[in-house]
């Protein structure tokens, strides 16, 4: 009864987020066809529960130094991008296309190792990661289950020498690009991931993954956003871990008005290894957001997490980095850095960890340093002939590809680090 | 090598220099000529590097008086970037360490930069490696440094070698190399000297700033300077650094003392 949800908030339509959420919804609606529809049942619900639920404001620790309201500028209709300039496609690797409406796997031949997942299955198993993460009710999970026409889900299994690249452009046009991936990784498989999401106009792209990593399965996983100006991102990477597994995720956004990416990590029962690399870039008035979450679950887990974040003009970077550490988690080893370089007075940044730790015999180390470009390494540039701005651009590049360099190699035609920095003609 | 009518390359007259509120550099007169090698020697402390950042424009220092010409021009108005690009060249004492950054790349671009301030056209990556590949041999290093971040993680010795090998493709008309010889093994030693005197021409000159007579054995000074307290002491040839070895610094003290008398006497 889809219809019926959405007459609250439309019948509470004033001007505002509220009525900005009802025409979206309907919108969303709308465009499905019936029968083809295998998410239909999910979005309702998400459609339900969102209609239901206030945009989150700044005064929600999570949404602190986030403001969402922005986001209800955009135009309330779901884009349709259409197909957009790409480089060439590295060797070995595989790409997809998402635009949001059509199935990316039409007229693919899927390497050996990955086979769709559709049907019941794909009904029994779309969301549970993100219940067990507890990402469910994130509002950008919510936004992305109610509107989402397509789903690509994947089985995984044994060793698959392709590295898969996912690849949306929500180019110039207004609206809201939703994309939702399922990978499942049966135990001892192994893949590699890259996302690439690119944008050119006031629009935001949506997109919720959700892996699953069997007993000893390996997950490489990058993900490579350079925005726009007037673009939105929200991205939420759930990942749920068995033991023995090992998931290495690697992401670099930056460029968006307003992007936001929460990796959100299980280790179900511990004794599992997990990565996270993650450099983000906030320029103009730009706002770059990481909350990134890990759980373990049972003990033995490690965790080595890497944050780096660059602040230029008047651009906002924050960070908060939750690790929780329960009784059932002995002999935890987590790490996690976040560097920070701030680079214009007016920049600010915000970087947190957040550890609860309960359990008594657990390494847990972490740190947060923010600054400027270093003098001595500035004069030692320049003290070559290097000029002023070169060393500085120099060192910048420097700090950045320390995170860029652990992309996979998939990335290496997208110019992760021109795009980044908006020096490249789009 | 001493010619009289040999072009003056860089003339130093009074500089003094200051970090912060604290003068370093009190009065600092020096002038050297094509095909000269010059030692600089003296305490810790005595301003030796300051007076080599200076020369080489690091913001840390303030120039408080004095002049410095480089070919005749005045130097201290210089960017950093176009002292190097006009073939000043600074050892450092501590080179420093630049993570995410290529030596390889780091090299290109610092050998085009100077290629420009010659007036030659830049190297492509392909003519660079050739060319790289080719100093490499007069350092003796490992072409594995080049693929490295610069300086990162490289142990003491190597970093000096790292010197040696920008200075071989920076071709410098003045280097000043402060204490390229110290952490440095008896065979790097070696090795780093043979670079220095490999590069050292009748039209480019050198100033070393070293502690120890055991690099003068091997590079032949024309001069050796005694700096202390910020002004160079005394002056002389290369057995003043055989003195030095003998006597140590305690003479130096009397010495100040006496020049610190002498101005209030003469003003
Ligand atoms: N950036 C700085 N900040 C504060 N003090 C400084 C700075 N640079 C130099 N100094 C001080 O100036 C004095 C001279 O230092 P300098 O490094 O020039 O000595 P040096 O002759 O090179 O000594 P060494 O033989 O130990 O290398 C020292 O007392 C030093 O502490
Ligand atoms: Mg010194």
């Amino acid at each position: 009864m889809v219809a019926a949800s959405l007459s609250t908030p439309a019948a509470a339509a004033g001007a505002g987020p509220g009525s900005w959420l009802a025409a979206l919804l309907a919108n969303a609606t709308g465009v499905a066809s019936a029968g083809a529809d295998a998410l239909a049942p999910s979005r309702a619900r998400a459609a339900q529960i969102l209609a239901q639920t206030p945009l989150p404001s700044r005064r929600v620790e999570a949404w602190r130094f986030t403001d969402l309201v922005p986001l209800t500028a955009l135009s309330p209709t779901l884009l349709s991008p259409a197909p957009a300039e790409q480089p060439q496609t590295a060797a070995g690797s595989l790409r997809l296309s998402l635009d949001g409406h059509s199935d990316a796997l039409a007229g693919i031949n899927l390497p050996v190792g990955l086979e769709p997942i559709s049907g019941d299955e794909l009904n029994a198993t779309l969301g549970k990661v993100l219940a067990a993460t507890g990402s469910a009710e994130l509002w950008p999970v919510l936004l992305n289950g109610a509107t989402a026409q397509q789903v690509l889900a994947l089985r995984v299994r044994g060793t698959v020498a392709t590295t898969l690249e996912l690849v949306s452009d929500a180019g110039a046009g207004e609206g809201i690009l939703p994309l939702r991936l399922l990978l499942v990784l049966e135990p001892g498989a192994s893949l590699e991931v890259l996302q690439v999401h690119r944008s050119s106009g006031a629009n935001l792209t949506s997109v919720v993954l959700e892996a699953r990593l069997g007993e000893g399965a390996e997950l490489r996983h990058g993900l490579l956003a350079p925005g726009a100006e007037t673009g939105c991102l929200l991205a939420t990477v759930a990942v749920e871990q068995a033991t023995g597994s090992r998931y290495s995720g690697v992401s670099a956004h930056g460029g968006w008005a307003l992007g936001r990416l929460e990796p959100r990590l299980l280790q179900r029962e511990g004794a599992a290894h997990s990565a996270l690399k993650a450099l983000q870039l906030a320029d103009g008035r730009q706002i770059s957001d990481t909350h990134s979450q890990m759980v373990f679950a049972g003990p033995d887990g490690r965790l080595e997490q890497l944050h780096k974040a660059v602040a230029d003009g008047q651009g906002r970077s924050v960070f908060n980095g939750a690790v929780q550490v329960p009784r059932a988690a002995q002999r935890t080893d987590a790490a996690q850095l976040s560097r920070n370089l701030l680079l214009s007075d007016r920049a600010r940044i915000d970087t947190k960890p957040e550890l609860e730790i309960v359990a008594d015999d657990v390494r847990c180390a972490h740190g947060a340093t923010v600054s400027r470009l270093e003098q001595d390494e500035l004069f030692y540039l320049q003290s070559r002939g290097i000029a002023a701005d070169q060393a500085a651009r120099l060192l910048l590049r420097g700090f950045c590809e320390e995170v860029l360099q652990e992309l996979p190699e998939a990335a290496r035609p997208w110019q992760a680090l021109a795009s980044l920095l908006g020096e490249q003609g789009r | 090598m001493i010619r009289p009518d040999a072009p003056v390359l860089l003339e130093i007259r009074d500089l003094t220099a200051r970090v912060e509120d604290q003068p370093i550099l009190k009065g600092v007169s020096l002038t050297i000529r094509a095909g000269e090698i010059h030692a600089v020697m003296g305490r810790n402390g005595s301003g030796k590097s300051t007076l080599s950042k200076v020369l080489a424009g690091h913001p840390a220092y303030t120039v408080t008086g004095g002049t410095v010409l480089y070919k005749g021009e005045d130097l201290l108005s210089l960017e950093p970037e176009l002292r190097a690009r006009a073939g000043l060249f600074l050892g450092f004492q501590y080179p420093v360490e630049i993570p995410g950054v290529s030596n390889l790349e780091f090299l290109r671009v610092a050998t085009n930069a100077r290629r420009a301030g010659k007036g030659q056209e830049e190297l492509d990556t392909f003519a660079f490696e050739d060319l790289v590949r080719e100093r490499l041999q007069v350092v003796q290093m490992d072409p594995a440094f080049l693929e490295r971040s610069v300086n990162e993680g490289f142990s003491g010795g190597e970093k000096k070698r790292n010197e040696i090998l920008q200075m071989a493709l920076l071709d410098p008309l003045v280097a000043v190399l402060d204490e390229t010889d110290s952490g440095l093994d008896i065979d790097a030693l070696r090795i780093v000297a043979g670079g220095v005197n490999h590069l050292a021409g009748p039209d480019n000159a050198t100033l070393l700033i070293t502690h120890y007579q055991r690099l003068l054995d091997v590079i032949t000074p024309d001069y050796v300077h005694v700096m202390a307290a910020g002004r160079i002491l005394r002056t002389g040839g290369k057995e003043l650094a055989l003195e030095l070895e003998e006597r140590g610094y305690d003479w130096v003290d009397a010495e100040l003392a006496a020049t610190e008398r002498t101005p209030a006497e003469v003003g």
